[in-house]
């Protein structure tokens, strides 16, 4: 029994949060955002050398998420999720270069297919890809395709489990942020992050994220199924942006502040790979 | 990343699973807040004990087995998924044994620690006072120096105090130096309840039953044997509890994990999708409640604390415990006013976020020792 990382898998997460905190991704987010894919192409020739990309295939679902954690604390862009975790295992290989899927109707759009090598409809190539829709996360770039390639079950789930990943990992970066500037921002004459409202509202943004952090890594090992996690993750960190929203104020509904980022792609995340409704049920079926 | 049990482990479980199987009464005792209920539970306490299974993580010379963490989980997880009894000895065995075994002189060690382990004495807390709750270092409670009989004369009174009403001792902390302000200045005194100049008054609780008492103190006399831990060092012996993990700070997932299987039980035979969302939740809940208490489990076992995580953990179950009771009475419908074993459940889960420190004073923990944000103004 022993329910923690170990040192190589801490090993992975450093290097990661070390590779990342350097390299400016919110930079890259942003280009991206604004069609400007190469710091965010670079960023991914970088992260695949450090090996992101064959975790699928080649590691434990725990790495996985330990990626994919990092990859949303820093809200790296790109369509990771589809290229390192579910076509790696649908298609049985580590993925060369940026590919995109779809699965209608849980994903019906294939991210950013405009920039992918490779794009799919579940194993299969997708045989047209239409017209661009935008998402409230200015970073993602959705392609309604066509063709009729089959849904993966176990692709499907560890894209879930990348999904929930990432949103805890930005939950923990909204709740990081917010609590730097509630300990700066002053009003009627002291630090708003003395006042219990403030307190409160944080502590239990803190409570929600250590008790979804559990169930991601139980999911990884089977122990609960991948959408105990996506439920879990999407309720902490979608809390944890209204949260981080309500204590900047005005400041954090602006564009320009980078919280706007992960306010964004929270909410993307949440109903994407599977909304919470749908994954609740598949959630209930496994249990009657 | 490992979640399976030993083969020792399992051995255990097995031997608890088949025990609790052959021996946990068909029927639920009467409340253990009423008079026969009382004793129904001790003698549930005394059969544990006579198979050691009372205080799985006590010493053997002492009733125990000497159960790791894990096995102590274990047990427990077996012990709610059976139906068992609740235990009307947890003040004693959760709350109090970790001081003793710490603090306890080996005389007190021996007097106290047999009789709590079969059930036979009944331990009550006497923390609370009418003017002290949350604020428990405010209290004004007394213990005066009595040279000539060696020991101490305690007045004042305790309120709020679970299983007082029947129970046999108490234990509690009393201003010993009226000059020391807050934690400094406290002792920590063990009395029997029949002690002269102890008056129990029955309080009945949100079911009717007397699960509270008030206790005043006129003049009552503790020898000096029964003080435990220095005198004027109360505060830090009641809030040294390195063994306290085992109790409220690290509440078994065993008794969420039974009460959300059955909640599933509840939606199976009344499948209500207006309250679908509140199952899932609360199962969800109840797993991630079980994975979270491996992973203390383990950094325990590596040598590390609970630190202010307990705070985190209080909050948690105490919500998660109202809302899965919530739900049951939602697919209930109409019936949920009437008698059932969840409307006992929800009426006492109430009580999970006011007890063992408020939500609010555990948010304000979590807010200053985790998050770091400025500490709250005392007045």
């Amino acid at each position: 029994m022993r329910f923690e990382l170990d040192d190589d898998q801490r090993d992975f997460a450093a290097a990661l949060e070390s590779l990342l905190s350097a390299a400016d991704p919110v930079g890259a987010a942003r280009a991206w955002a604004e069609d400007d894919h190469g710091p965010g192409l670079k960023l991914w020739a970088r992260l695949a050398d450090l090996g992101v990309t064959s975790l699928a295939t080649d590691a434990t679902p725990v790495e996985v998420c330990l990626a994919f954690e990092a990859l949303g604390r820093h809200a790296v862009p790109g369509p990771w999720v589809e290229s390192a975790a579910y076509l790696p295992v649908a298609l049985g290989r580590e993925v060369d270069g940026v590919a995109t899927v779809a699965l209608p109707p849980h994903v019906p759009y294939a991210l950013d297919a405009d920039v992918a090598d490779r794009v799919y409809v579940g194993s299969s190539p997708a045989t047209s890809v239409g017209e661009r829709v935008g998402s409230v996360d200015r970073t993602r770039h959705l392609f309604p395709v066509s063709g009729d390639g089959e849904v993966h079950e176990e692709a499907f789930d560890l894209a879930v489990l990348a999904t929930a990943a990432q949103l805890l990992g930005a939950g923990e970066r909204i709740l990081a942020d917010s609590v730097t500037y509630v300990q700066q921002r002053k009003q009627f004459g002291r630090e708003i992050g003395s006042y219990q409202a403030i307190k409160h509202a944080l502590a239990d943004v803190r409570i929600a994220l250590d008790f979804a952090r559990p169930l991601v890594l139980g999911a990884a090992l089977g122990e609960v199924p991948a959408s105990a996690a996506k439920v879990s993750a999407g309720d902490a960190a979608y809390l944890a942006s209204r949260t981080g929203l309500q204590v900047h104020g005005a400041i954090g509904y602006t564009q320009e502040f980078d919280l706007s980022i992960w306010l964004t792609k929270v909410r993307a995340l949440v109903t994407a790979w599977g909304t919470p409704a749908y994954h609740r049920g598949r959630v209930l079926a496994g249990l009657l | 990343m490992d979640l399976t049990l030993s083969e020792s482990e399992l051995a255990f479980q097995a031997e608890a699973r088949e025990w609790l199987a052959a021996n946990v009464p068909g029927e639920p005792l009467p409340s253990m807040d009423t008079a026969e209920g009382f004793l129904a539970h001790q003698a549930w306490e005394r059969k544990l004990a006579d198979a050691r299974w009372s205080v799985v993580s006590w010493p053997e010379a002492h009733h125990g087995r000497e159960a790791s963490l894990v096995e102590w989980v274990v047990f427990e997880e077996e012990y709610y998924r059976a139906g068992a009894p609740g235990r009307v000895s947890q003040n004693g065995i959760f709350l109090l044994s970790p001081i003793l075994f710490d603090h306890g002189t080996p005389d007190q060690q021996d007097r106290f620690l047999p009789s709590m382990a079969t059930g036979e004495q009944v331990w009550a807390q006497c923390w609370s006072e009418p003017e002290a709750g949350s604020d428990l270092a405010s209290l004004r409670s007394t213990a005066r120096r009595d040279d000539e009989r060696g020991g101490w004369v305690l007045n004042g009174q305790k309120t709020w105090s679970s299983r007082a009403t029947f129970a046999h001792w108490g234990f509690g902390l009393f201003r010993s130096d009226p000059e020391a302000q807050r934690h400094h200045g406290l002792t920590y005194f063990l009395f029997p309840l029949d002690a002269d100049g102890i008056t129990v008054r029955p309080i009945a609780q949100l079911d009717g039953e007397a699960g509270f008492a008030e206790i005043f103190f006129e003049d009552v006399f503790v020898p000096d044997a029964d003080v435990l831990g220095a005198p004027g060092d109360g505060w830090r012996v009641a809030m040294s509890t390195a063994g306290n993990e085992r109790g409220l700070s690290l509440r078994s997932p065993g008794r969420f994990c039974a009460a959300a299987d059955r909640l599933v039980d509840l939606y199976r035979e009344r499948p209500d999708p207006a309250f679908r969302d509140g199952v899932v939740d609360a199962w969800l809940g109840a797993q991630a409640y079980r994975l979270y208490t491996w992973g203390t489990v383990t950094r325990l076992a590596g040598g590390g604390d609970m630190g202010a995580a307990g705070s985190v953990n209080k909050v948690f179950w105490s919500e998660l415990d109202v809302a899965l009771h919530e739900t049951a009475l939602d697919l209930l419908g109409p019936e949920a006013e009437v008698g059932s074993r969840w409307l006992d459940g929800y009426t006492f889960s109430l009580s999970g976020p006011i007890y063992a420190g408020t939500n609010e004073v555990q948010r304000n923990i979590v807010a200053e020792r985790i998050l770091g944000l400025p500490r709250e103004v005392r007045g």
